[in-house]
């Protein structure tokens, strides 16, 4: 792809391609210029910069005070972040893969997420909970978990998940600006997409909260996040030859809910998909579907479908794309759309 | 292959960075095998007379406070109280050794070290009362949420103290928790990342013998609680929890050592739990009579009252002064708990977000019409009688 200028905010900068691992260090880096009670802590993110290199370089420039390499023990590093929020800083952790994060889930759910409930509002708790999370990178077990229900069935978490080299970073500012907490699920297997992205002047991207419609589209509405949504885009494309004209929404949070966004397009197209790669019992989709039965039932032309990965244990490696929604399941899942229309 | 086969494994060393120490003797870290005690030895000559007085007038306070709030309970007016009676030594000198800018961090039980921290007696039971979940501001008074969870306050202390020292402050961050507390997970990742980072923070075990209805002999194969400190590498101290005067000045000691940017101490206070563990719970179900008895003897006010009143520190019109004291707490306690709480439904929704997402702003407009219509859903569909 071609370089191309941009401007945001009076500052030009060059865009060439960079990845969406470097688009978040670089959320990181420049959150921490911004402002100094911005703090780092995970294991392995100083020294190393991250096992997916996320967090290279900060170490260096910021000192470990500000990014540090923490003992190994995930509850340890969110409690830990839980005072130094109570005392005025910002942390943002790292829990380097998303089921090594289940240890710190009782900080996370006991306190992290009820601390301004708790406390009549007297004690929010800005903290950001990055969470490398999903399969496809043929990663062994515990490595590979879609952990994102758990976390949207816990009020006052902030559920965020980028699937764009623009949202890696504008998100990740955002979230790290955020007075609430925020659980920042990035897609693995996106960390090395790429696109055309200026460190100097990153796009302004919608707030967090503010589902985006990525292509637009008459026959049916396409509902995903994170990983699935190169799935959805190339499913579409793919559609195409059968006619059938998608319409893809990419949420980009969960909790908040853009029931505004996904209501309109569904209204638009009369019929709608739901995709994660998540497994499907008690998973997101079926809390998407019931939502927009609920505020298009009327506008519908068939059933909301989900697909989704199964509701097994997260497989082996080789057998992981099996279970991975991939765009043929998302085209028959759009066929089977068609059986309203047919009858 | 196993690790003993890996090439090289046999002559494998971890190599230290340049900083670390190695600790070489573990002896300084170790309690002492006995609790450290003041009261009613050569050592209690030397305690400051003015201070002993005070921890009296708080632990009699304090033992008033226990009562009252468990008669509430049986009143209603409490949803449940966890009393403290029997450890109002670790309680108080939690409290006192602590300078203002310094931050406590109280378990569930422990309410009293907040009171006496400076809290509103009410404010403090706000909890329990079933109204609110904290009835103050933490920032304010410099006191945590009291924490149900057991032991996951522990690590907010620790990143808490760390902050505090980041920023240059001089503050220290006492953190409370029970004896079954210490078998959590979080206690053990508190602990290991404060002496990691040499926070200024301690730890206090009040050991009272039983979480719930488990004797610490089912709790813990250690020598004693006091003994888990030199895994970590911070000193363990052992003391009497019944002993205000040593429970003060050992705390005392942690809290100045952290000061100056030694490290965390864990102490571990030996008391106990002269009620049941709430006022809910029947604790003849798992220890005697004669065991509760046995520990009156050692009661923490009988204790220093002996002291004082050995010393010609303390008289008949001295203790009665101190109960006068606690009756008047009790009674304006009483009265502000007896008025009915004002609560306003729509704060359900008031704090969970900075900004309320789209489906609390419609949870809260249908709760909103609820109240309003006082809806009832049989009756809209015909069917009477319910009011």
């Amino acid at each position: 792809m071609s370089t191309a200028a941009a401007t945001v905010g009076g500052r030009t900068g060059r865009a060439k391609p960079a990845t969406m691992a470097q688009a978040l260090g670089r959320a990181l880096r420049d959150a921490m210029a911004a402002d100094p009670t911005v703090h780092v802590l995970g294991e392995d993110v100083g020294t190393l910069g991250g096992v997916f290199r996320v967090t290279d370089g900060l170490a260096k420039e910021f000192g470990d005070d500000r990014c540090t390499d923490t003992p190994l023990a995930e509850a340890g590093i969110l409690g830990a972040a839980v005072g130094m929020a109570m005392y005025g800083l910002r942390p943002v952790v790292e829990m380097q893969f998303d089921a090594f994060a289940y240890p710190a889930f009782e900080q996370l759910v006991s306190h992290v997420a009820k601390m301004r409930n708790r406390t009549a509002g007297a004690m929010p708790l800005p903290i950001t909970v990055r969470v490398p999370y999903g399969g496809g990178i043929g990663g062994v077990e515990h490595h590979s978990d879609s952990s994102e229900a758990y976390y949207m069935a816990t009020p006052g978490l902030h559920v965020v998940m980028p699937a764009t080299v623009d949202d890696a970073y504008g998100l990740l500012r955002e979230s790290i600006a955020s007075d609430d907490p925020v659980v920042f699920l990035e897609p693995k297997r996106l960390y090395w997409s790429k696109a055309d992205w200026s460190p100097e002047a990153p796009a302004q991207v919608e707030p967090i909260g503010r589902a985006v419609v990525r292509r637009p589209g008459r026959s049916a509405t396409l509902i995903t996040y994170g990983p699935s949504l190169p799935v959805c885009l190339e499913a579409a494309e793919a559609a195409t030859a059968e006619g059938w004209d998608l319409e893809v929404v990419d949420l980009r949070s969960l909790v908040p809910f853009d029931d505004e966004t996904v209501a309109a397009s569904v209204r638009r197209t009369g019929r709608a998909v739901v995709v994660h790669e998540s497994s499907g019992f008690g998973g997101p989709g079926g809390e998407i579907a019931a939502r927009v039965t609920e505020r298009c039932f009327h506008h519908l032309e068939a059933p909301v479908l989900r697909v989704a990965g199964f509701d097994i244990p997260y497989p082996p490696p080789m057998q992981e794309r099996h279970h991975l929604p991939g765009v043929d399941r998302v085209l028959d899942a759009v066929a089977r759309l068609q059986w309203e229309a047919d009858s | 292959m196993t690790v003993q086969e890996l090439p090289g494994a046999a002559a494998y060393r971890p190599t230290p960075p340049p900083a670390w120490k190695p600790l070489t003797d573990p002896a300084p870290l170790l309690p002492d095998p006995e609790p450290y005690r003041v009261l009613g030895t050569d050592s209690a000559a030397d305690a400051d007379p003015e201070l002993l007085l005070r921890l009296y007038t708080e632990l009699v306070r304090g033992r008033r406070y226990n009562a009252q709030a468990t008669a509430l309970t049986k009143q209603g007016r409490l949803a449940v109280y966890p009393s403290s009676t029997g450890q109002e030594a670790c309680e108080i000198a939690a409290a006192l050794v602590l300078e203002e800018r310094d931050w406590l961090f109280p378990s569930y039980r422990d309410t009293l070290a907040a009171v006496a921290r400076g809290l509103d007696p009410v404010e403090a039971l706000t909890l329990l009362r079933g109204d609110r979940h904290t009835g103050y501001d933490p920032r304010e008074h410099r006191i945590a949420p009291l924490c149900t969870p057991l032991a996951t306050q522990l690590p907010h202390a620790v990143g808490l103290a760390h902050a505090a020292r980041l920023k240059g402050d001089d503050v220290v961050a006492l953190a409370m928790v029970g004896d079954g507390g210490t078998s959590e997970g979080d206690f053990h990742e508190a602990l290991n990342f404060a002496a990691v980072w040499r926070a200024p923070v301690v730890f206090l075990v009040q050991n009272n013998g039983f979480a719930i209805s488990v004797p610490l002999a089912k709790q813990t194969a250690a020598p004693s609680l006091a003994h888990k400190a030199v895994g970590y590498g911070m000193p363990g101290r052992l003391v009497d929890g019944n002993d205000a005067a040593a429970m003060h000045q050992v705390l005392g000691e942690a809290v100045a050592r952290a000061r100056r940017g030694e490290g965390p101490t864990l102490i571990e206070a030996v008391t106990y739990r002269m009620d049941a563990h709430t006022n809910a719970d029947d604790a003849t179900r798992y220890r005697g009579d004669g065991e509760v008895e046995a520990w009156r003897e050692h009661d923490p006010i009988r204790l220093l009252e002996r002291e004082l009143t050995g010393r010609g520190l303390l008289d008949e019109e001295g203790i009665a002064t101190a109960r006068e004291a606690a009756e008047r707490m009790a009674e304006g306690l009483r009265e502000q708990m007896n008025a009915d709480p004002v609560l306003d439904p729509m704060d359900l929704f008031a704090h969970v977000y900075e900004e309320r997402t789209g489906q609390l702003r419609e949870q809260a407009e249908m709760l909103r019409g609820e109240l309003a219509a006082e809806h009832d859903p049989l009756e809209e569909n015909g069917v009477e009688g319910r009011r």
